[in-house]
């Protein structure tokens, strides 16, 4: 056995400090969703802008020649708040211990991400304008596209979560990936919320 | 403040709060701009009162661990595989002797890169579990005040971690010994030494050795 021992003078890390009364990690994901509040609404804040100089200027919105596919969009929403309804089945399910159902819950989460994502790309290559045509467009594809690099995020975290569920993993001890990942769908979800609402309604 | 995200649950609860709330004030915006803009107000002003003003004052989660009594020796003990191992076992029971000694033995949830990433670490932790489980019950039945927690898989965020929360007044790094210990081909020993204002003993467990 090899024994020896040293005392080193320099300061080790500071004391551990609770005072904020919340929880390392229950911080940790606050500060998740204001970073991404903070760059979606930087992204707001240019497109309100953006409709703020431009409606003053020819009184429309958005601009003549744009059409923005309202109803495709709406059809895009329901498909995503179902799937907000499916990954919290599939929680659920892992929680009272059914694998069926968090299995068949995040296969259903994933096909209804994948066909949202697919929708969105057919429609941009429907569209009539593209990313250089006026100010409009660009803060219509910025907005829209940010959501959609989230929602691929989402599907890649969704993926490995429907990989594990298959391969015996999460019990209803043990469920945390499940849980994490869930609360980033739904938060991807409310995203889409307010980007439909602003961007296709309002 | 509350945190609207702290669950799957809350978070699902959540986006229908928000259908709820953009379906009013698109509702009020059909029938009259106005009308629309006094909902989003309405609603905006609701939905803060809920988040800021309730004067709900969440219980702390957590707070410092008070300090033992003044002649409390605090071991802190970090080690994986070779946990079990009776040079450890021994060095712990020589340095507890004679005083009150309280023993923290903290278990890196070692993982794959992988399986890290993945966010796989349920077996990992359960490993760790096993062996710290093991670990604790040989400390106890020679009388030596020991607990033990599971860590994270990066032994000098483990040794970190516990010493914000533990306090101790040594640490012991158990490992195999040179040519078989990740952890030495690391420098972990080296980096905790100059990482912590704490007197550091490296104790080597040869298991190969031990069940020969």
């Amino acid at each position: 056995m090899t024994s020896h021992a040293e005392v080193h003078e320099h300061h080790g890390p500071p004391p551990i400090h609770y005072s904020s009364r919340v929880s390392p990690s229950v911080l940790g994901m606050f500060l998740f969703i204001a970073s991404e509040i903070m760059l979606f609404g930087s992204f707001f804040t240019v497109y309100f802008f953006d409709r703020v100089v431009n409606h003053g200027i020819n009184g429309q919105w958005p601009p003549d020649g744009f059409h923005r596919p309202v109803f495709v969009a709406l059809i895009n929403t329901l498909i995503l708040v179902t799937s907000s309804a499916t990954m919290h089945w599939a929680d659920t399910s892992i929680k009272k211990g059914n694998r069926a159902g968090l299995q068949a819950g995040l296969v259903l989460t994933l096909c209804l991400g994948l066909t949202f994502l697919l929708t969105q790309v057919i429609e941009y290559h429907r569209l009539r304008f593209n990313t250089g045509d006026t100010s409009f467009a660009a803060t219509f594809f910025g907005l829209t596209g940010l959501h959609g690099a989230h929602v691929f995020v989402g599907l890649t975290i969704l993926l490995v979560m429907t990989i594990r569920a298959f391969r015996g993993h999460f019990s209803p001890e043990q469920h945390h990936g499940v849980e994490i990942g869930g609360i980033y769908w739904h938060f991807v979800d409310v995203m889409w919320i307010v980007v439909y609402v602003t961007v296709y309604i309002i | 403040m509350r945190n609207p995200f702290q669950s799957e649950a809350d978070a699902f609860r959540f986006v229908w709060v928000t259908i709820g709330y953009f379906a009013l004030i698109v509702i009020g915006s059909v029938i009259n701009r106005w009308l629309g803009f006094a909902v989003f107000i309405a609603l905006t002003a609701l939905a803060l009162w809920w988040l800021f003003g309730r004067g709900e004052v969440e219980a702390p989660v957590k707070q410092v661990p008070a300090a033992g009594p003044p002649d409390e020796h605090r071991i802190l003990v970090v080690a994986n595989e070779t946990v079990g191992g009776p040079e450890l076992r021994s060095d712990i029971r020589e340095r507890s002797e004679g005083r009150t000694a309280r023993v923290l033995v903290v278990c890196p949830a070692l993982n794959s890169p992988l399986r890290h990433w993945v966010s796989d670490e349920d077996q990992a932790r359960a490993n760790a579990q096993a062996r710290l489980d093991q670990s604790l019950t040989s400390m106890r039945s020679v009388g030596i005040d020991a607990s033990g927690e599971i860590g994270d898989g990066d032994p000098i965020q483990a040794i970190e971690d516990a010493v914000r929360t533990f306090r101790p007044d040594e640490l012991v790094i158990s490992t195999h010994p040179v040519g078989r210990s990740h952890w030495l081909e690391r420098g972990v020993v080296e980096k905790a030494r100059e990482r912590f204002a704490l007197p550091v003993t490296h104790v080597v467990v040869d298991l190969n050795a031990d069940r020969s």
